[in-house]
Parts: structure tokens; sequence; C-alpha cells
């Protein structure tokens, strides 16, 4: 005789301690298995989008930053080279190279909270600690040359609104020498630790078909093995001048397209930009960091779309200009809000455990996913 | 104890209650200084420093906690069920600390020198699995109740391995009480069972590696039996928040609390006296060789207690270098290695000791 079994519908979230903010996810459990996940968002929906209308080009800048809060340097970055390629203009070398600099720390810091929170989903609560110790050096860095640690509000439209701190580039040198031995603490401490791949391996596996059907980016793609990065395949700024690898998973502890596989892109990504921050930190040329560029912003009629690689993927924004100095449109690719889809996809059929592994080895920013 | 203190004052029922009220304060001293170690050893290992305004590195913090925790609101959820809510604290609390009334502490300090210690031991540590149940099915709380059936399934899977190395044990040292263990390892280290024993010989040899085997095997399940990284599955924060406790507030959440700090001794207790000597010092006493005969117990309390600690701090070391296994890993550990382990040791430990 067959019992009548009933299954569990667990709300996972808002407040949850590792739902990377306030996700909700709708678990339909039987015992402890996953039937179904139905993620929920839009708890932190702060009409980004509509408020830019309100705004003139330059006030959007600190509205970006409050996206991707973990990777606000970046988000600028994407905003300020969309506007330019609508304004038409360009910006002086000092600026360029000193964008790069910035955006690839900030890629470094925003990976080692994605590192550190992921050791911290899976129970490991050390080497989260070790990642915002070193995150707090690169914070510092950029405390230095905009004074906020958080939300910059650094690039601007034509330039930056600071120029570098003269002690900057010997800081940054330091931290550079002092970083590379952390990664290998990170690696020995987490990465190749048993219980730690007994966890990731295998686990949520993303066959790359899916991925790319799914339109994710980032790490994410790039762990089932795709070598696809806006810095190389398109570049922006001057990526084009420096000599960096991109990192895939190449499925070394289970199936290509593991949580591993998708956390160890970030680890081999940290070092990649620790490349690209060596190279770009000695020749940074002298002069302005400000573009003439008139007071009042108004770009002519016309639309653009502007893509760039986030730490978490590709953030687009795509402007409408009415030829007025307010947008009539900006709307905004956010590559977490497209990475969370497949969350679904991934959870079947695994643990409740393991959910809570592929989320974390997805990596959301709740502020990006409902703007 | 009991004895001496029945033999100086006559009356049962005070000796009973001082006989019990001993080991109650050792363990809620142990229990406030271990929370404060705990986060000073987590605190070092991640460079921070922890607490360190109250007192002397801050080691007024849990008092300062615990001051908190009484005057904290003990709220109980609506839907809870109320009875059930508010026995399982107690329950859980009452099961680790029976434990200590068999361990001894010290040739003169025992709670109750019961002939099957061991035995005990074993048996009222599994009335703290009724307790989490009860604790998670009354919270009326799925993250709660998913705890409690980890939990219940955790700690009576790996009593199987704990239940096996203490069998091997037994059938080793022809006893089931712990104060005769003890007795047995006396002397120097190298009498511990560890170590083969105090008897010398070639079987002294051959039983070292598998009383190594056996302790680690003993070791790990208590690990598991306690709720410790890596295997703190039903507590485990970043899935079920905090497990079977999670609607719990104030002091009945102390109390589960004080209960795991408690139930971390107990099983140190119980490896160090069945593997490492439990209250005898390694190099021989003070006592002895100035002939002042009183100090003796003083000394083994010390020994026992610093033994106790070291495999608290490596209970600590282990929660704050390991991540947590899943559910179904820590089932296979169990059943799939530890036991076979542990079966197999006994069947070795066996034939040796009949050489």
């Amino acid at each position: 005789m067959a019992l009548k079994t009933e299954t569990m519908i667990l709300n996972m979230g808002p407040q949850h301690p590792s739902t990377h903010g306030v996700l909700r996810l709708e678990l339909e459990l039987e015992g402890e298995l996953i039937k179904n996940v139905k993620p929920h968002i839009g708890y932190l929906h702060r009409c980004f989008e509509k408020h830019a209308e309100a705004m003139t080009y330059p006030q959007v800048i600190p509205y970006t930053d409050r996206m991707d809060y973990l990777a606000s340097m970046y988000n600028n970055f994407g905003y300020v080279l969309a506007v330019e390629k609508l304004l038409g203009i360009q910006v002086p070398e000092r600026v360029e190279y000193i964008r790069v600099i910035m955006g690839e720390l900030q890629r470094i810091a925003s990976h080692l909270v994605a590192i550190g929170t992921y050791g911290l989903d899976i129970g490991a609560f050390t080497p989260f600690l070790y990642c915002f110790r070193d995150r707090e050096k690169i914070l510092s860095l950029f405390e230095m040359t905009c004074g906020a640690r958080l939300l910059y509000n650094y690039m601007w439209v034509g330039g930056l609104s600071h120029d570098i701190h003269p002690d900057f580039v010997r800081l940054t040198k330091e931290f550079i020498k002092s970083f590379r031995p952390t990664i290998d603490e990170l690696n020995n401490l987490l990465s190749y630790n048993k219980i730690f791949i007994e966890r990731t391996a295998n686990i949520g596996v993303l066959p790359l078909e899916t991925a790319i059907n799914y339109g994710v980016t980032g790490p994410v793609l790039r762990g089932s093995g795709l070598a696809f990065d806006l810095r190389k395949n398109e570049p922006y700024s001057i990526y084009d001048r420096f000599d960096f690898d991109i990192p895939v998973g190449k499925g070394l502890m289970g199936t290509v397209g593991d949580c591993w596989d998708r956390y160890y892109v970030r680890v081999q990504e940290m070092e990649q930009s620790l490349r690209i921050i060596e190279q770009a930190i000695d020749q940074i040329p002298d002069g302005d960091v400000q573009a003439a560029i008139p007071k009042r912003i108004k770009p002519p009629k016309g639309t653009v779309y502007f893509r760039v690689e986030n730490p978490r993927g590709e953030l687009g924004y795509f402007i409408i200009s009415d030829g007025s100095p307010n947008p009539f449109r900006v709307k905004v690719r956010a590559p977490s809000f497209v990475n969370l889809e497949v969350l679904g996809e991934l959870c079947k059929g695994h643990l409740v455990a393991d959910v809570i592994a592929i989320l974390g080895s997805i990596d959301i920013v709740l502020g990006e996913v409902d703007r | 104890m009991f004895q001496l203190l029945y033999n100086f004052t006559g009356d049962a029922i005070i000796s009973t209650i001082v006989v019990a009220l001993i080991p109650l304060t050792i363990i809620l001293i142990y229990a406030l200084f271990a929370i404060w170690l705990e986060r000073k050893v987590s605190a070092h290992m991640q460079d921070r420093l922890g607490p360190m305004r109250t007192g002397w590195h801050g080691w007024l913090q849990t008092i300062a906690d615990m001051i908190k925790m009484i005057q904290k609101e003990d709220t109980i959820a609506a839907e809870a069920d109320k009875k059930l809510f508010n026995i399982a604290p107690v329950l859980v609390f009452t099961g680790s600390f029976a434990a200590y009334a068999a361990i001894p502490f010290s040739s003169a300090l025992i709670g109750s020198e019961i002939e099957v210690g061991l035995f005990y031991i074993v048996a009222i540590s599994s009335l703290v699995v009724a307790g989490i149940l009860m604790a998670g099915w009354a919270s009326n709380n799925k993250y709660s109740l998913l705890g409690a059936m980890r939990s219940a399934a955790q700690i009576v899977s790996y009593e199987i391995p704990t239940a096996l190395v203490v069998l091997t044990m037994v059938m080793y040292t022809g006893t089931f009480s712990l104060a005769k263990i003890s007795e047995m390892q006396t002397a120097y280290f190298w009498n511990w069972n560890i170590f083969g024993g105090p008897e010398f010989g070639i079987t002294k040899f051959l039983l070292i590696p598998f009383m190594i085997v056996a302790a680690l095997i003993m070791f790990i399940s208590t690990l598991a039996e306690v709720n410790r990284t890596p295997f703190d599955i039903p507590e485990a924060e970043s899935e079920l928040v905090a497990g079977y406790f999670t609607e719990y507030s104030g002091m009945k959440w102390g109390m589960f609390m004080l209960a795991e700090y408690a139930n971390m001794l107990a099983v140190s207790a119980v490896v160090s006296i069945l593997f490492f000597g439990g209250y005898q010092s390694p190099f021989g006493y003070l006592g002895n060789l100035f002939n002042i005969k009183w100090l003796i117990p003083f000394e083994q309390i010390f020994w026992f207690l610093l033994k106790g600690l070291i495999l608290v701090f490596v209970q600590m070391w282990l929660r704050w270098t390991l991540p947590r296994l899943r559910v179904d890993q820590l089932m296979t550990v169990c059943w799939k290695y530890l036991i076979p382990y542990a079966v197999a040791n006994l069947i070795f430990v066996g034939i040796i000791s009949l050489l």
C-alpha cells in the first residue's frame, strides 16, 4: 500500500542568511529533495530606469553605483562609456588607464566577496574573513582616490572625479605583491579542500548549450567552458593593449560547468586582473583627468547600446537620447538578473543544501537583479 | 565522592545534592570559558582579535552575554506547541549534563561510581535526540523541522560507530567502568590505551595502529554526535538559519548553547578516558614526588581538564577550518566508512587481545 505523501513548500528568504540579499525562493520539497524552484524577485526594486529619465546624464552616475553595489566602479565604467559613445568624445589616455586599473581592482574586490560568501554558504567561515581582509585593502585604495568605499561616483562623463593620489601607484604595487600569496592560501584552504570539492563538484551542472540558451554571461558562462569575455572578444576602452587569458571551466574536479568550475573561474580571474593591473600601472601617462567637454551634456538624438564585462557578466546600457539634457530612456541589461533565470534549471533533483551551493556559484547581487 | 561526604555529614540527601552540584558548577564555569575560548580561537584564526573590551582580552564578554540573555524576552511563537517548546531545551541540557554524573574528574571526584558508566553515557546522551526532535517539532517552523529530522538521523546513525568503538574498548579493558579504565592507564603516557595499553609486550605494539584508528573513529563520530563542523548539518547556518533552535530566544536558546559546549567537553572527556588516560598524568605526579598525597586528586583534575580542553580546542580548530558536509554525504561517511572500519577494528583488537 502506498502512503499518501505531500510535497512541502519552503519559502527561502527574503530574510535568509544565504540568499545574498532579499531573494525569495519558493522551494517545493519532497523530504530534502528539490522538486521545483521558483525565484521571486522585486523586493529591492528602486525604479532606477524611471529615475534616470528625470535626471541629466551625469546625474545618473550615482544611481548606477547602487545597482551592483559590489562592483560600483564597473557600473560607472559601463555607463560613462555608453554616454561617451553617444557624445562621440575621446577621453585622455591617462583617464583610460586609470579607469582600467580601477575596474580591475573592482573586479578583484567583487570576486573576493563572491568567493568568500561562497565559502560561507558551504559552511567554511574562515576564508570569508580572509577575503574581506584583502578586499579592505582595495577599498582603502579607492577611498584614497575618491573618498568613498562602496559607492564611488568616480568615473564621470569625459573623465574622472579625482586624479589618483601620489601614493596610489606604490600602494597598488604593494597590494599586488601581498595579494598573490593570498590566492594560494585561499586555494589551499578552500578550493582544494576535499569537503569543499565534494560539496561543489558535479553539483548544478550547467551544460554550455543551456547556458547559451538562457543568455548567461560572465563567470557562469565561462565556467561552462566557453571563453567569452567582452574584454577580449569586443575590446572596449584600452583592453586590447593588455596581455591576459580568459579562464574557463575545465571540469578539473567533476563535470564541466559545475559549481566548482564556476567558483574556480573567479579565482583564476583574480590572477588575470592582477596581470592587467601590473601592465597598466607602469604605463599611466601624465595628463589631465578630464576631457574638454561642455558643462551641459546634451547628446545628439540617437540610441546607443554599450556593453562591458562586469565581474558578473555582460553589463549593457541601452540609452535613447532625444536631444535634451535628460536621457529619454536608460535600459540596463543586468548580468545577475539574466544569470538568475537559470537557477530553476540547475536546482532540479538536488538537495536543499545544494540550492545554496548553486545560488552562491551564480553569484547574484540583488541590487542589480531588481534595480 | 558520595561515600566521603556521607561519612562526613551523615546525611544522604545533602551529600547527593553536593555531589550533583560539583559537576554542574564545573560545567557552567567551563562553558563560560569555552565560549570565550571559541571566540578567541576563531578570531585569531581569522586575523581578528575577537572580544577585547570587557575585561582582560574580553574574558568577561560571555558573562555579560549571559546577563543579557537572562534579561531578554522569552518569545514563544503563536503557533508553537508550548509544552514541548518549553520542555525541549531542558531535556537537551539535562541529557548533556547527566552524562557528567559518570565521568571521573579524578580518582576522588566522580559523581556516581557506577559499574556501567560507559553504557550509561552512551544511553543518556541519546536523550538529547528526543529534546532536539521536540524542539524542531514544537517550533512549528519548517527550518526547525528539517533541522530536527537531520539531527535525529545523524545522531542515531553516528551512535553506531561510537558504540562499536566503545565495545572494542570494553572488550579490551574488560570493564564498563570509566574509573577503572582510567586507573588502568596509570603512571606514564606510554601506558595509555592509544599506545597499546599498560601491558608491555608484543601485543602492545601490534595494538597501536588499531587503537589509533579506534580513537579517530571515536573522535569523528562524537564530533557528529555533538553537531560540530563538519557535521553541523542540523544547525547549518547557511541553509536552515539555525536549525532546530531557530525559534528560540533568551535563556532557552542559552540552554541549547550551554548544552552544546557541555556536550563538547563530555565527548572529549570520554575520548580522553578511553584513549588518553583520562585523569592520569602523563609524567607522574608531583604529589608522589614530594610525598603530598592530597595534591594528587587536584593534579588529576588539572590533567583531566587539560586533556578535555585540548580535544575541545581540536573541535574548534576543525570548525573554523572545514566546510560543512551535505546530509547524504554525512550518512555515506557513517555507513560506508566508519562502521565497516569500526567492525574490522573490533575484530582485529579481539584477535590481538587473545594472543
